[in-house]
């Protein structure tokens, strides 16, 4: 085998200090061919791959429209189910809360109002926590506990919606029906919030249980937006003598605030569709909930408790189109959430090519 | 055995930025050749045209003919076939974080399909030892892994890489610049050594590795070539202006 | 007030009768920096008390799960199908098991269609106008209710197929799955610096092979990371099989037929009115959640150990 590494062949050309650009131009070089080495022939004989390389870009690219291909499907396919529905009742769906499964007549105002109660009320009670832990996070705790904290807030999104809905029914019910439930009457009752038989099945237990669910997500993106404010935003304002609360208050809330919104909007996003642990303790009854303590019905609960006893075509395709319905309004709600997220977070460092 | 190559009215863009303009040169066969100027002249999208790597950024172009042997790389010949001819060597040593040594210098067979062993731990040494590698890593080819080595030492592992396919040119885009004065000087005695088989283009900002390792230097500035020639004489008695500017440090 | 020629300046001030004492204005500025950090204080104390009040109910969930669940651990539990109604004992193997086949049809499909598309936002499409809108549709399909990819899949091959089966499971399981994949993919291989591609191509390997030989190798740590989040994450979800997999009290390994699942199990036996059905629910939680934290602390280990330690 010849090694051209190896084999040291002379060279005969010696560096002429004077004169024309060395070495003979490059038809001569070329001249009688040398042998080639094993290696060289293997590469040479080595097809481009330029097949192979179009069928692979294009599986990927298949890969990536398939995504497309999903979301027009899940839309596509809705759409088709509930058609029964839409025809028969038209927009008037959403506004009237009959739901009569033995006369066929439906109408999902009473899911709409608990889904939009539950979740609105989950929000109050988590953003408020969710921007304090992302604060304390961010601005304000030692570094050691900063990554166990977040480790905790990120175990807590991994819990399923199942086990927390398990959780809710044995041990939060109880308590908001024999402890909780009376005291509120007792002082809040002048409020009419706090009115009426307390089963523990609740309007309030579910957003209870939902603003812990979404307690996390909020805070976990709240906190990476308000790592994206510059550090010299907090010096700015803290050379001025702020107290830390000031430096946060006017250096990071403020240019975070839209990246916040965003999060927030994310959180209700999750809270609108979330179905388990709300079916398992919001007392499912389909009327429009008097108080708090009132039972009420999801959207999302509706059609996990009564989809696969649905008899009948118009009732399955009302469920559909509640499907539908959810289906949209979470895609507006991600849509605003992210385009807001980005907003912010746009600037982030882009990769060099 | 390297083979020469003839450019002819080589153009390149960058976006909008016209970064080389009407290039026309011949580089000799198994002679270094190098090429100096400031930076952003152009020298390194002109070594990234021999093998046709200025393209694989989505908004470069390049025209024009450039003759290796008797093929003309940008009529006759695609991208990857192109490149399997020619070696090059990067700024900065690049090796492939997940592999051993051994598989780093085999990489440019095993990724396209060579599975002989016997030719492959033959090769492997071969270019190790070419690269003046060998003793300092033998004992451990397999078990360590090539981004562990020092930066010097990286940088001769991708040289080794790169004669492991046995190429026809060596293309080497200031493959000094990041390292030490220790490690440059050996680098530059492999230059020499491997100038007597190989088409070698190097590029430097550095004019005395250019004296002390290339026969011929090619000077450019703002995307053109302002003058190319022997050595010796670029740098003695060059006919440009310019070119006196620059290597008398009178530059700007 | 009306400019008046004829004014005359008002006679100067003795600045010092007219000011507050200096004692008296020390006072006020001594009371507004108490009242801001005061109000730093509180806000602090708030800060803490609100991180508090998030780590409660997961310290709560998990005391009360495992006291709960440990107790309705044994070994019939992995070994035995449900008992019918009314007799004690009897466990979730089949459930254990057939959530396993649910997972495993959602990671042949979901895992290399999210990876293939990950590839195509990082290597081909990026820059592009296709891939920015793939990137936020995939963003826009994480956040649609596992609910709505039920009954989309139930529609789709349960309506058809006339029959509750694993695969429609696995099916809207592997829906879910694909988002996340995708944009840790992308992430991930974005993080892969250019000069090792540029090895590659530089030594004359084609595009597929640098793709797939180097630049996802490089990768693959955290691309591993993000497959097994979005494996737990769909490990524990029940909405989206309530319809498609359905549940099954006996063995079933077709998957063609419907099944049993862990999470389904749970459902119907936490809002059961046997107390002996709930014991189980508790001890199935367990099982899920231990099976969820130990993948994504492994995940966490395996991501803290460093992706790409010296590459340059």
């Amino acid at each position: 085998m010849s090694s051209p590494i190896i084999s040291v062949a002379q060279n005969p050309r010696q560096t002429d200090p004077s004169g024309a650009p060395q070495g003979s131009p490059v038809q001569q070089d070329v001249g009688p061919e040398a042998p080639k080495s094993a290696v060289r022939q293997f590469l040479m004989s080595r097809s481009s791959g330029k097949a192979a390389d179009t069928t692979f870009s294009a599986i990927m690219l298949m890969c990536a429209l398939s995504i497309f291909a999903i979301v027009l499907f899940i839309l596509f396919i809705l759409i088709a189910r509930s058609k029964l529905s839409l025809s028969q009742f038209g927009f008037k769906f959403f506004t009237r809360s009959a739901w009569d499964p033995v006369s066929g007549d439906f109408g999902a105002f009473s899911f709409i109002y608990g889904t939009l109660a539950t979740s609105l009320l989950a929000l109050l009670v988590a953003v408020p926590l969710a921007l304090g832990v992302a604060v304390f996070l961010t601005e304000l705790c030692p570094q050691k506990l900063r990554a166990p904290i977040s480790f905790v807030t990120e175990l807590l999104a991994a819990i399923p919606s199942i086990v927390y809905g398990l959780w809710a029914l044995f041990v939060l019910v109880p308590i908001m029906r024999d402890q909780l439930g009376p005291v509120l009457t007792k002082y809040f009752g002048w409020t009419h919030l706090f009115n009426g038989y307390n089963f523990g099945l609740n309007l309030l237990s579910a957003s209870i249980i939902l603003a812990v669910m979404i307690l996390p997500i909020i805070s976990s993106i709240a906190r990476d937006i308000m790592l994206a404010v510059p550090i010299s935003q907090r010096e700015g304002v803290l050379a001025l003598g702020a107290t830390r609360w000031e430096m946060i208050r006017m250096g990071v809330l403020r240019n975070a605030r839209i990246g916040i919104v965003g999060a927030i909007i994310l959180g209700l996003g999750r809270a609108l569709g979330e179905t388990m642990a709300v079916t398992m303790v919001i007392g499912n009854h389909p009327e429009i909930p008097k108080s708090l303590f009132s039972p009420g019905y999801t959207l999302a609960s509706v059609i996990a408790n009564e989809f696969s006893e649905a008899t009948g075509d118009v009732y399955l395709s009302a469920l559909i189109e509640i499907g539908l319905a959810l289906f949209l309004v979470t895609i507006v709600v991600n849509v605003i959430a992210r385009a807001l997220v980005w907003a912010v977070t746009r600037g982030a460092p882009a990769r060099a090519h | 055995m390297g083979v020469g190559i003839d450019v002819e009215n080589l153009n390149a863009w960058y976006g909008s930025t016209h970064t080389l303009q009407d290039i026309s040169l011949n580089i000799p066969a198994n002679h270094a050749t190098a090429l100096i100027g400031p930076s952003g002249c152009g020298k390194s999208t002109f070594v990234r045209c021999l093998n046709r790597m200025h393209e694989t950024n989505p908004i470069a172009r390049a025209t024009g003919i450039v003759k290796m042997g008797d093929v003309d790389i940008y009529q006759d010949a695609n991208p990857v076939e192109i490149r399997r001819r020619v070696g090059m060597v990067f700024q900065r040593p690049n090796p492939f974080p997940t592999m051993s040594i051994y598989d780093n210098v085999a990489s440019g067979l095993k990724l396209n399909g060579f599975r002989n062993r016997a030719i492959l731990d033959e090769t492997v040494e071969r270019s190790l030892r070419a690269a003046a590698l060998w003793d300092e890593v033998k004992d451990d080819l397999k078990k360590k892994s090539g981004a562990s080595l020092s930066g010097g030492q990286q940088q001769r592992m991708c040289i080794a890489r790169a004669l492991a396919v046995d190429p026809e040119v060596l293309l080497m885009d200031e493959p000094a610049s990041a390292l030490d004065p220790v490690s440059t000087s050996k680098i530059e005695d492999l230059i020499f050594e491997l100038k007597r088989q190989y088409t070698i283009v190097i590029v430097t900002h550095n004019m005395q590795q250019a004296a002390r390792v290339a026969e011929n230097t090619g000077f450019f500035l703002n995307g053109k070539m302002v003058e190319f020639d022997s050595t010796h004489k670029i740098f003695t008695n060059p006919k440009d202006k310019r070119t006196e500017d620059y290597i008398t440090g009178r530059f700007g | 007030m009306p400019t008046n020629p004829f004014h005359t300046p008002p006679p100067p001030q003795d600045f010092a009768a007219t000011d507050p004492p200096v004692q008296q204005r020390s006072r006020r500025v001594r009371l507004n920096r108490m009242r801001r950090h005061l109000w730093n204080h509180v806000v602090t104390g708030l800060a803490v008390l609100s991180t508090v009040i998030v780590i409660a109910p997961l310290v709560a969930i998990l005391a009360y799960l495992i006291y709960k669940g440990a107790s309705s651990l044994n070994l019939a539990f992995f070994t035995h199908i449900p008992a019918p109604v009314g007799e004690l004992g009897g466990g979730m193997a089949n459930a254990i098991v057939g959530s396993g086949m649910i997972l495993a049809v959602a990671s042949v499909l979901g895992i290399p269609v999210g990876i293939g598309a990950g590839v195509y936002l990082a290597e081909f499409g990026r820059g592009g106008w296709l891939a920015a809108a793939i990137r936020f549709t995939a963003d826009v399909l994480n956040g649609v209710p596992s609910i709505v990819m039920g009954i989309a899949i139930y529609s789709l091959i349960v309506m058809r197929q006339k029959h509750f089966s694993a695969l429609a499971g696995g099916v809207a399981l592997a829906i879910m799955m694909v988002p996340t994949i995708t944009r840790t993919t992308e992430e991930m291989l974005a993080t892969v610096p250019h000069a090792i591609r540029e090895a590659a191509y530089g030594l004359g390997v084609p595009r597929w092979r640098t793709v797939l030989s180097v630049t996802l190798k490089t990768a693959s740590p955290g691309i591993i990371t993000g497959c097994m989040l979005a494996f737990a994450r769909v490990a524990g979800e029940t909405a989206p099989l309530l319809f498609t997999a359905f549940g099954n009290q006996f063995w079933s390994l077709r998957l063609n037929q419907p099944i049993a699942a862990l999470p389904l199990q749970i459902y119907v036996y936490a809002i059961s009115p046997y107390d002996e059905w709930h014991r189980l629910a508790w001890g199935g939680s367990l099982v899920l959640i231990v099976l969820i934290m130990v993948s994504v602390t492994l995940v966490r280990i395996y991501a803290n150990r460093g992706v790409l330690k010296g590459a340059s």
